[in-house]
């Protein structure tokens, strides 16, 4: 297959890196939404041929650039995670929409529990399972961001 | 394969500070994404700053000339302590203080991590800002910087839970380590001697120990002491002096000694 317009998937990468490093009310940044977690997720899924582990990689070493954490969290993380993703994108795809949330939870609950890991191995105190809220905020938002990015990534064409 | 790289990546991250020419180059290309996602921030403080009435323009400059009039009258005083200070210093043949030079620099950014307490300053070494420059605000000592790019640097405040800062009580010179908690309001004096004489209210400062922080500045106030005599130690709890959220200025304190780069291991 051609590739065809894949800068938008470059341009919604930015846009969750942007999202990542918001500035928010400090005791609001326990829920912060994996917004590169979504994506990952989000386009391996759409796209499993042509995007895979290397390409969750990449966007977790510029995760860890932006947000300035130890360098390969967010790339190991989202590495697992894409992982997961690849080996389950028919079923993902034929879950409903219920189901897709709980799936979403669990795939981005793997992300944080490996980047908190890391955390903990870098000597970070871990208020307890606090570091799973992301994935709950995250899930919540799978059902309204998803149906917005096919209908953009199909007009485009996106390939 | 790629998870490895990324476990090995994080490792060398950790253990060692290989990373830190590779990371202190990546600042200035993250700058314009604080930027960027700072901008409702700005645009916030532009309209506050422009849609304000008359009076209250006229009710803060009046209040601001007040101001000017009574710290203008402190420095006098302090101007003639000073120069007593450094007449008695002689007396007694001790080290004379240096003045340090100090630079304002602006909060760009927030770790998006609340498990760390980190800001990004947009100055950097090309300011005079390097590993290890202590950073305050108009109450007290923030932190320091831990990274420093071409033109902004990443800041570790003192109550981040990997940071601690020698401290002295300002009524007695009792020594102590303060800890960072990772509460933004709260430091934590661990292993002082049961016979220590610590009060609530005291004021810590720098001391100026470790060579890192100069000595002198204040850090924060005693708000809680625990003793109790089952426990080896003594401890107390500390509110910092600086607001470490709400700062929108700081200063970053570059010495014209050879403090900082020396001791600089990996916060």
């Amino acid at each position: 297959m051609e590739p065809h317009n894949r800068w938008f998937i470059a341009v919604t990468i930015l846009l969750s890196l942007l999202l990542a490093v918001m500035p928010l009310p400090y005791n609001w940044l326990w829920f912060r939404p994996a917004f590169t977690a979504l994506l990952v997720i989000f386009w391996i899924t759409r796209m499993p041929q042509s995007l895979g582990v290397g390409f969750a990689w990449l966007v977790g070493v510029l995760e860890d650039l932006v947000t300035g954490a130890t360098l390969g969290t967010h790339a190991l993380a989202l590495a697992v995670l894409a992982y997961f993703s690849l080996l389950t994108y028919q079923r993902t795809r034929a879950f409903n929409p219920a189901q897709q949330l709980m799936w979403v939870f669990v795939l981005v609950g793997i992300n944080q529990v490996v980047g908190n890991w890391v955390h903990s191995l870098s000597g970070k105190p871990v208020p307890g399972l606090t570091f799973l809220w992301p994935a709950i905020t995250s899930a919540l938002l799978w059902p309204w961001v998803v149906p917005w990015l096919n209908s953009v990534a199909g007009r485009l064409q996106v390939r | 394969m790629l998870g490895l790289a990324a476990a090995v990546l994080i490792v060398i991250n950790i253990y060692t500070d290989w990373l830190q020419p590779l990371r202190e180059k990546a600042a200035s290309l993250v700058a314009p994404f604080y930027w960027v996602t700072g901008t409702p921030g700005r645009v916030g403080d532009w309209a506050e700053e422009q849609f304000r009435t008359r009076e209250e323009l006229l009710d803060e400059n009046s209040r601001l000339k007040r101001q000017v009039l009574l710290l203008e009258q402190r420095s006098q005083l302090l101007a003639a302590a000073k120069a007593e200070n450094t007449q008695l210093k002689e007396l007694m043949n001790s080290a004379e203080t240096l003045d340090e030079k100090v630079l304002v620099a602006q909060v760009i950014g927030v770790s998006p991590d609340p498990l760390e307490h980190v800001l990004m300053i947009d100055k950097g070494r090309d300011d005079g800002v390097h590993l290890g420059t202590p950073i305050m605000d108009a109450s007290g000592l923030l932190g320091q910087v831990i990274e420093a790019g071409a033109s902004s640097s990443r800041v570790l405040l003192i109550t981040d839970a990997s940071h601690a800062i020698p401290v002295q009580v300002l009524r007695n010179s009792v020594r102590a380590v303060a800890e960072g908690t990772g509460d933004l309001y709260r430091l934590k004096l661990r292993h002082l001697a049961n016979t220590s004489d610590i009060r609530v209210g005291d004021l810590l400062l720098s001391s100026g120990l470790g060579g890192r922080f100069p000595a002198g500045y204040p850090v924060g106030e005693v708000i809680s002491v625990q003793r109790d005599p089952g426990h080896a130690f003594v401890e107390a709890d500390v509110q910092p002096r600086g607001r470490m959220n709400r700062s929108r200025f700081v200063l970053a304190v570059l010495d014209s000694d050879n403090a900082g780069e020396a001791s600089v291991g990996t916060p």
